[in-house]
């Protein structure tokens, strides 16, 4: 606990992850009112619909996460941290730990403030949530967050550089994922097993005929976040600080 | 206490600390001292765990760093003052270093009125002249009301009232009874704060004990003479095993023999003297002597043909 409350010091102790939140809150249900508000003409927005742009708020929250390991390598403070608290894994973990908690709440309430904005705005029964998939894709989208902050923090402290996890984390979800699936003949299998398209496969309610469910993509999902943890961990405790 | 043991920390091929192994006592200041890139900070890290030696190890009060329940508690340390989030404020800077290590939250405010800077606690630290961030790192290195302390250049860049309120800081911790290990390439610094020294030139232990043996024992003493009959005089001199140097301006300055012996014999010669000195050794030369093949990165000499 006490680790825990050290990480929650100095994350809110400076100003950029407060912006950060406000960013990725403003930007994902903003963007949800805006279009629902465009699309008065046709039907009223189905609660999957309303959350179509979570990945918005999901990018904003990884750079956050992984800033929060990046800077304190650049100012220095993960010495005074391993000077502070003698296993560096404790350390580490609490530090993500703190992230995903902070992550799930940002992603619970931008999924129902998406889904909310959207039904006051069309004020159609269409938006109402009736089924269990829908209840999964809205109630669940905070897990996809957290365990999105917690492979950005692995990749964080994997890299130490913030221009080079920042970019890595903007460029493989947007761009590398859709590219894979140029490669001839394997480039469609490949794109199926993508971090991002597992997690996309739970934050969504379309059949896209991948070969897991909404389940089996976020347990594979979570599978590479702790996969990335770990290797993290073990490089953290053996490098010099 | 701090002892380390056949300390040797390479990156690569480049050996930065050599089978390094000294202790440093509590209750006074200890020097450490050594050229720039010599090897002290990497030390000093290993010291506090940042930094895996290849071989040997360093104990605290008999344990190593890692297996410290509150390393903080047991050793306080100023490696570097920008080590402190720029956009944080020193309150909350020391806020989450207190946390960490379960201390009391009054005991930031105490710490902060230390070292005098209540009335900037809550301003960013980025925004900190150096010696303020410097205050606020001694701030962080005292939180824990810790018997071993290290300091790495804490004087560097300071104004001379910065210096001389650390160097009193770093006495009073000593008289406390406290271990306090600083670290610098200044020897006049050094001869003014510390009592016990330990030299390193290129990773390597170069000497340990006190800063007076140091000095009386890397000097020569020599005494300086001018006298109109220098000619007469160095005969003599030479005649009794001593060796004599004329210097620029025509003064002698003789080693192997004590100022006493040599007026003894100017007297019983005849020999009229206008001066006879002993010279003093300063640290400064001493330091040259011992390091000066041990310095890393020596300018070449440029010879114009």
């Amino acid at each position: 606990m006490t680790l825990l409350a050290v990480e929650r010091i100095k994350l809110f102790s400076t100003r950029a992850p407060v912006w950060c939140i406000a960013t990725a809150l403003v930007l994902t249900i903003g963007v949800t009112a805006g279009l629902t508000m465009l699309d008065h003409a046709g039907e009223g927005p189905t609660p999957s619909s309303t959350q179509t742009m979570y990945i918005l708020g999901l990018t904003v929250i990884m750079v956050m996460a992984t800033l929060s390991v990046t800077t304190e390598y650049r100012f220095g403070t993960m010495r005074a941290t391993f000077q502070a608290v003698s296993s560096r894994s404790r350390a580490l973990l609490a530090k993500a730990t703190v992230l995903a908690i902070v992550a799930g709440l940002v992603g619970e309430v931008s999924s129902f403030g998406s889904w909310g904005v959207a039904k006051l705005i069309a004020h159609s029964p269409d938006t109402d949530i009736h089924t269990a998939a829908e209840w999964r894709q809205i109630a669940g989208m905070g897990l996809v967050y957290a365990i999105a902050a917690v492979l950005a923090v692995a990749v964080g402290a994997l890299l130490r550089q913030s221009a080079a996890a920042v970019a890595i984390l903007l460029v493989f979800p947007l761009l590398v994922e859709q590219l894979v699936e140029i490669i001839p003949r394997v480039g469609d299998r490949l794109h199926d097993w993508m971090p991002f398209v597992a997690a996309s496969q739970f934050a969504s309610t379309a059949d896209r005929g991948l070969p897991y469910g909404p389940w089996g993509g976020l347990a594979y999902f979570a599978a590479i976040a702790a996969a990335l943890l770990v290797a993290a961990l073990a490089v953290v405790e053996k490098r010099d600080a | 206490m701090i002892e380390a043991i056949g300390l040797t920390k390479r990156y690569g091929r480049t050996v930065a600390v050599r089978d390094l192994s000294f202790t440093v006592r509590p209750g006074r200041v200890t020097g450490f001292l050594g050229p720039n890139g010599a090897g002290k900070s990497t030390t000093m890290r290993m010291i506090l765990g940042l930094d895996r030696p290849t071989e040997g190890r360093v104990l605290i009060d008999g344990r190593p760093y890692h297996e410290l329940r509150h390393p903080m508690r047991t050793v306080g340390a100023l490696l570097d003052a920008k080590w402190v989030h720029p956009n944080r404020s020193a309150r909350n800077h020391l806020r989450w270093l207190a946390r960490a290590s379960q201390l009391p939250r009054a005991r930031v405010d105490e710490v902060l009125a230390q070292v005098g800077l209540t009335t900037v606690a809550d301003k960013r630290a980025g925004t900190f002249s150096l010696g303020m961030s410097q205050r606020l790192g001694i701030a962080a290195a005292l939180l824990g009301d810790p018997q071993v302390l290290l300091f790495d250049e804490p004087v560097n860049g300071l104004d001379p009232e910065g210096i001389l309120w650390i160097r009193r800081i770093m006495q009073g911790l000593a008289a406390e009874g406290r271990t306090v290990l600083v670290s610098s390439h200044l020897l006049s610094e050094m001869a003014q704060t510390a009592e016990d020294l330990i030299v390193i030139g290129r990773g390597q232990l170069i000497s340990q004990g006190t800063v007076d043996a140091f000095v009386n024992g890397a000097t020569e003493t020599t005494v300086l003479v001018r006298s109109p009959q220098a000619e007469r005089l160095v005969e003599v001199l030479t005649q009794w095993g001593m060796s004599v140097r004329i210097t620029d301006d025509d003064a002698l300055v003789i080693s192997g023999g004590s100022s006493d012996q040599i007026g003894e014999m100017a007297a019983t010669h005849g020999v009229v003297l206008h001066e006879l000195s002993p010279q003093q050794g300063s640290l400064e030369e001493a330091f040259m002597r011992l390091t000066g093949h041990a310095v890393e990165y020596q300018s070449d000499e440029v010879t114009v043909s």
